[in-house]
C-alpha cells in the first residue's frame, strides 16, 4: 500500500485500517443481504466483487514483492498466497494442507479471520452464506491476472479461521506474455 | 535530461501511457534565394527534407511556415491563394523567401503503431531465442539511445528511452513505475485494466520519479 494519508506519531496506519476494513466488509454484506434477500445470490455478489479486486490486486503484489517468479506448478502457487500474499494483504498467516493426489488441489487454511473478526452469522443463514466469499473470488482473480484459471470455494468458516480449497482448471495460454511459456 | 520517453504497452499490445521529456521543438527561419539547394519531398502528408542537409536543417526536418505563413496539410495560402507548397517552392518569382522548418516530432498515433511494433518485435525476439525461457528484449542499443523494457509477470510492458549515458539504476527505475502503474492505475476504482491511464496522480507521480532519477543519475556520471 502506498503511504498516502499520514497518520499522528505512534499510531500504525495498518492496524487502524484492519478494523475498519472488517466494519466496512460486514456493512457490505449486511447491505447485500437486505438488497438481494437470498444468501446465495450474495455469495455470487462477493465472489464477483472480489474476482475484480483480485484482477488489480495482482499487479500490486508483483510489483511490491520482486522475488516472486512466475509460478510454473501449484506448489509455488501455495506458497506465494500463504507467505506472501495473505500475509501482507489481511495480516494473518495461513498454512496449506490437503494436497490431492494430482497435485493440482489444496486447502488454503487462514489462522485467522480478520474479515468475520466479530461477526456471527445468524444461524438460518449459516446454511448458505458463505460470509468471506470475497477471499475466493480475490484468489480467482489474481491467479487469473498470472494466467491460471482456478476454481475457489470455501469448505468451512468461522472467526477463528476459514479454509478456502483451490483447484487448478487450465493455463489460459491465450494470454501468457512472450518469454514465459 | 538523460530519461526522454517512458511508455507503458498493456498485454494487447497497445499503448496505455506516454510520457515525454520536454524537447525543445525549436523550429529553424531561414531566407533562401533561387534555386533551392535542399531537396523536400512529401512524407506522411508532411513537406519533410530528404537530401541536403545545412545551416542546422537536418533530415526528416518538416516546413512549417513560408513567409510566415504556417503550412497546413501540404498547403500554404501564398499571395492570397491556397497552393502547394511543392508549387510555390520551385517558382523562380516567388524568392527571396523565408522559410521555417522544424525538428522532427512523434505524434501519439505514431506512438501507438510504434508501440505495437515493438510488442511485436518482442514476442519474435523472445522466439528466437536459443535458449529456453527467453526474457525477451531488456535493453536495446543504438548510436544516439538506449531503449529499457521491463515486462511484468501480468504481460505489462514498461519501456524507458534515455540517452546512451543512462545506465545505472534504470532497473530500479522500472520496477518504480510498476509500482506506480499498482498503486495509482490499478488501485483507482475509475480506471479500467488495459485502457489508457488518465490519471493525474499517476502522470504527477511518474513525472517526480523521473526528475528525481535525473538529479540522481547527474551525480554519479
Amino acid at each position: 500500500m502506498s503511504k498516502q494519508t499520514k497518520f499522528p506519531m505512534g499510531i500504525d496506519s495498518k492496524k487502524i485500517s484492519g478494523e475498519l476494513f472488517a466494519l466496512t466488509y460486514g456493512a457490505l454484506v449486511a447491505e447485500l443481504l437486505r438488497d438481494l434477500e437470498n444468501p446465495l445470490a450474495v455469495n455470487r455478489q462477493l465472489d464477483k466483487m472480489g474476482y475484480n479486486i483480485g484482477l488489480r490486486l495482482a499487479d500490486d503484489l508483483l510489483a511490491k514483492n520482486s522475488q516472486i517468479q512466475r509460478c510454473t506448478d501449484m506448489h509455488q502457487v501455495a506458497d506465494v498466497l500463504a507467505k506472501i500474499a495473505v500475509r501482507s494483504y489481511l495480516g494473518v498467516t495461513a498454512q496449506v494442507s490437503n494436497w490431492n493426489s494430482r497435485n493440482d488441489e489444496f486447502s488454503l487454511v487462514l489462522d485467522a479471520n480478520p474479515l468475520a473478526e466479530f461477526v456471527e452469522v445468524p444461524p438460518e443463514l449459516a446454511q448458505d452464506l458463505r460470509y468471506s466469499q470475497i477471499l475466493c473470488g480475490a484468489i480467482r482473480g489474481a491467479l487469473e491476472m498470472m494466467h491460471m484459471e482456478v476454481q475457489t470455494f470455501i469448505v468451512q468458516e468461522h472467526s477463528q479461521s476459514v479454509e478456502i480449497r483451490v483447484k487448478f482448471i487450465r493455463i489460459l495460454q491465450e494470454s501468457v506474455p512472450p518469454g514465459d511459456d | 535530461m538523460l530519461i526522454q520517453h517512458v511508455f507503458i504497452i498493456n498485454r494487447a499490445g497497445s499503448l496505455i501511457y506516454d510520457w515525454d521529456s520536454k524537447v525543445d521543438c525549436t523550429g529553424v527561419e531561414k531566407t533562401f534565394s533561387y534555386p533551392l539547394d535542399i531537396v523536400l519531398d512529401i512524407i506522411d502528408q508532411k513537406v519533410t527534407v530528404v537530401f541536403g542537409e545545412r545551416d542546422g536543417i537536418g533530415l526528416r526536418y518538416t516546413v512549417s511556415a513560408i513567409n510566415g505563413i504556417p503550412v497546413q496539410a501540404c498547403k500554404v495560402i501564398f499571395d492570397g491563394v491556397e497552393k502547394m507548397v511543392l508549387d510555390v517552392i520551385q517558382e523562380e518569382a516567388n524568392y527571396p523567401l523565408s522559410i521555417r522548418f522544424q525538428s522532427p516530432t512523434i505524434t501519439t498515433n505514431e506512438k501507438i503503431i510504434l508501440s505495437s511494433t515493438f510488442h511485436s518485435l518482442y514476442t519474435i525476439a523472445a522466439q528466437l531465442s536459443p535458449a529456453l525461457k527467453s526474457s525477451g528484449i531488456e535493453v536495446l542499443t543504438t548510436n544516439h539511445f538506449k531503449l529499457y523494457c521491463y515486462q511484468s509477470t501480468t504481460g505489462v510492458k514498461f519501456v524507458v528511452v534515455g540517452s546512451l549515458s543512462l545506465s545505472s539504476g534504470v532497473d530500479g527505475l522500472l520496477r518504480r513505475i510498476y509500482e506506480l502503474y499498482a498503486d495509482f492505475a490499478l488501485k483507482n476504482p475509475f480506471y479500467s485494466i488495459d485502457m489508457p491511464i488518465r490519471c493525474q496522480r499517476f502522470d504527477d507521480a511518474v513525472r517526480s520519479l523521473i526528475e528525481r532519477q535525473d538529479k540522481f543519475s547527474m551525480l554519479t556520471i
